[in-house]
């Protein structure tokens, strides 16, 4: 059987998921593992909601994850950490950074945002580890980071050491920015470690 | 190195020596321009539509020069013209067409399988699995372009284009073989008919040789395994299959076309059952079955979609998977949407309120179609909406001229639009068009057209002046808006629509998206929330950065608005970006520039 273990990259249209897998793709490409991604452009990016899909292992053949089959999903807005769900299986984890961001039938008035949406996720025994990431970034000093910090909160689910992760940011970021985002990278560990509740 | 299968193209055109390569941007095919472009050695361009770009790519090789041009799959219907004939030319040069195809629809308006083209133009086509097949095959492709002279297509998909996978470096050019020049060659550059049954007849003998290179061709292999089960695939279902069954037989076909007959009719007999599996249509199935051999295929792979390693599991293996899914939450959706700030939202926010038929084209505007505008009433294909438009006024008759108006983006109208737009004039249309003039192809990702000013290096380069075009096609009412001024565009768009005679509306205003507009010092609108009566003008609009905060009940009195008043707009300060368009809807005062007080 293959060995192969499966992260969905969830959220909307422009929030910097694109960063997010990449630096996640090359830290486990630097321990060695065989990796895959697979990403849609075009008109799903505009404002929509977009996921990028990551395998690992091996060796990966198949770009996408099986209904079913995601171990971990990063989600980058809560809603978003719900729409995928038949991705998920009892006992995937679920890092969710907790801002919302309005759908044009929210924003509109025409329908409302689902009240503690993150129980249908509890409800079925998915992991939710739940990150206020825009708090992070904002305290590390740039809202932008905001991504970097969910990258720092799925590390610690991650067979690779922190190292790693630290010299791939420090190599793909914005030298002007790099103090920030390795704050909110470690910031973001901590938030990520796994939650009693 | 660890590269997209687009990333992995564009490597491998350099390696291979690439002269020229031409292409016009289409998901899933835009990046491998791109990254093309920024190679030495290699002269890339982005051409007004496919039909010009293969054309460019003919002309390359015809000079001897290495040549690829690029396009997604529906691009290859309007380069089709030039395809099926370059098919009996051949070049001197290389010549590799490169067809992105979109099965699933996730950026396209049609789901088609571009195998048939090289089934119905007779040409070699070759299909890679996934990024550094992609590498390997382009190059593979122009060695037997040269070696057959014959074009050579190289079919893509979105989960080929988009995937980023393994690929080993770093590559290195090669100088492809000949010294580009002149050479005249009339009995197979000039297709007159007495040349062209010349060369009918070449065509059929280099199938022939290509079928037989394909019979020992590394790329058409059998991974030897259990003989129960026999699997014939190609592209990206070939992953597929391996992790499903990977201890089943596979014959992979990394040519697709032509058919290794032979080898084909081997494997077959040295399975028990045979399977085929691909992605969109029987494509390899009906040529086996022709074969007289038996298989499965469609009866049991969905012909529709995207595959998956599930659905191929499920499909031949029903009793294996019984793990239940998790079914869906109903959630609000979130389509795709116009970004904040975007010109086009102005425009389509007017139509929504003009009783009229909205022709429609393809791009983000093609977004005007989604609530709450719901101002764009049809899209069928590149360039369509002008003499769709057209069309409906003259079979409306009398009177119809302020019933149907046509829009299309810059980069629309210069790929395919003029000529439609030619039509109108010359046959007396009187259907208003808005070319929507944001400066780019934007769609795709913000790619330079000619009307754009740049190449695709950045570098400046001649700009198309649609407003002179437009007159001397005989268009004689041309008016150019900013479309950010609403009420003041509604006021002009209604004047040309009740005119009776063809006009054009330029509405200017770069997307909010382009580098240097990004990289402006953030300003933007807010709301001055005790001025918001509630009208919802600005809601109207759906830019994803206003939203509406409803009252509960009694509060909008506790806080001193009108007891009736329903609830208040405002606006998301850091996703404006600064367009103005619901500062001018508001009636109240509500909406103000600069920073929050």
């Amino acid at each position: 059987m293959s060995d192969n273990k499966n992260i969905l990259f969830s959220g909307v249209g422009g929030q910097g998921i694109l960063l997010a897998s990449e630096i996640t793709a090359y830290a486990l490409l630097a321990v060695g593992f065989d990796v895959k991604k697979s990403e849609v452009h075009g008109m799903a990016q505009r404002g929509g909601s977009v996921t990028a899909q990551l395998r690992y292992g091996t060796k990966v053949y198949s770009p996408l994850i099986d209904p079913g089959c995601a171990d971990i999903q990063m989600a980058f807005e809560m809603m978003e950490a719900v729409r995928y769900l038949p991705y998920l299986h009892q006992g995937s984890t679920v890092i969710v950074n907790t801002q919302q961001i309005l759908p044009p039938s929210v924003a509109t008035g025409q329908a409302l945002y689902p009240e503690n949406v993150l129980d249908e996720l509890r409800s079925r025994a998915i992991e939710v580890i739940a990150v206020d990431a825009f708090t992070i970034a904002r305290q590390a000093g740039e809202v932008r980071t905001a991504n970097v910090a969910l990258v720092g909160a799925l590390s610690v689910h991650l067979p690779v050491d922190e190292q790693v992760f630290q010299d791939i940011i420090e190599s793909r970021v914005p030298e002007r920015f790099r103090a920030e985002n390795m704050a909110a990278f470690t910031a973001g560990r901590h938030a990520g470690r796994r939650q009693e509740r | 190195m660890w590269l997209s299968g687009n990333e992995a193209i564009a490597l491998g055109a350099w390696e291979a020596g690439v002269r020229v390569a031409s292409g016009y941007p289409g998901t899933p095919s835009t990046e491998i321009m791109e990254h093309l472009s920024g190679y030495d050695g290699v002269y890339t361009e982005w051409a007004p539509n496919e039909k010009v770009a293969l054309e460019v790519a003919i002309g390359a090789s015809f000079a001897g020069g290495r040549a690829l041009a690029t396009m997604k799959h529906v691009g290859l219907n309007v380069a089709a013209d030039p395809l099926f004939t370059a098919a009996y030319t051949g070049g001197r040069g290389g010549l590799v067409i490169l067809t992105a195809d979109d099965p699933d629809m996730h950026s396209s308006q049609n789901e088609q399988d571009n195998r048939n083209y090289a089934l119905a133009a007779k040409l070699p086509m070759l299909e890679p699995s996934d990024p550094a097949e992609s590498r390997d095959f382009l190059k593979r492709a122009f060695v037997l372009s040269e070696q057959l002279d014959t074009p050579v297509l190289l079919r893509i998909t979105t989960r080929i284009a988009h995937v980023k996978g393994v690929v080993a470096g770093p590559g290195e050019r090669i100088e492809a073989p000949l010294a580009p020049g002149v050479e005249k060659h009339p009995e197979k550059f000039v297709m007159l008919p007495a040349m062209a049954r010349r060369r009918r007849l070449f065509v059929e003998e280099r199938m022939m040789r290509c079928r037989e290179l394909a019979e020992n061709d590394s790329d058409n292999r059998i991974e030897d395994g259990d003989r129960r089960r026999g699997f014939i695939t190609s592209g990206v279902s070939y992953l597929y299959v391996k992790e499903a069954f990977p201890e089943a037989a596979v014959l992979k076909l990394g040519m697709c076309w032509p058919l290794p007959e032979q080898k084909i009719r081997e494997f077959a007999a040295s399975v028990e059952t045979l399977y085929v599996v691909e992605e969109l249509d029987p494509f390899l199935e009906t040529q086996i079955k022709a074969m007289g051999i038996i298989c499965h295929g469609k009866d049991l792979i969905p012909a529709i979609g995207e595959l998956n390693t599930a659905i191929v599991r499920r499909a031949i293996d029903p009793g294996r998977d019984t793990a239940e899914l998790f079914e869906p939450v109903v959630l609000p959706p979130r389509p795709p949407n116009m970004c904040p700030g975007c010109p086009h939202r102005g425009i389509f926010f007017n139509l929504s309120r003009l009783k009229v038929f909205v022709s429609g084209d393809i791009g983000c505007y093609t977004l005007g179609f989604l609530p709450p505008l719901n101002a764009l009433d049809s899209t069928v294909c590149m360039g369509a909406s002008i003499p769709m438009a057209h069309g409906m006024v003259k079979a409306i008759g009398d009177g119809a001229h302020d019933k149907v108006v046509s829009v299309i983006g810059d980069s629309t109208f210069v790929h395919s639009g003029i000529t439609g737009l030619i039509n109108s004039v010359y046959n007396g249309s009187a259907a208003t068009l808005i070319i929507l003039d944001n400066r780019i192809t934007a769609m795709t990702g913000q790619q330079p057209n000619p009307a754009s000013g740049t190449s695709i290096k950045g570098e400046p380069a001649q700009s198309l002046d649609l407003e002179a075009l437009c007159r001397a096609i005989g268009v004689k009412h041309v008016r150019v808006v900013n479309p950010h001024e609403v009420p003041e565009c509604r006021k002009i768009i209604k004047e040309e629509v009740e005119r009776d005679e063809m006009s054009v509306i330029i509405a200017r205003a770069p997307c909010v998206l382009l580098p240097e507009l990004k990289l402006r010092k953030p300003v933007g609108y807010y709301t001055n929330i005790d001025n918001c009566v509630g009208c919802t003008s600005c809601i109207r609009l759906g830019c994803p950065a206003i939203s509406w905060t409803p009252f509960a009940e009694g509060e909008a009195e506790a806080r001193g608005y009108k007891k009736s008043q329903k609830g208040y707009s405002q606006i998301d300060e850091v996703l404006c970006n600064d367009c103005g368009q619901c500062a001018s809807l508001c009636k109240f005062n509500a909406i103000t520039r600069g920073e929050p007080k």
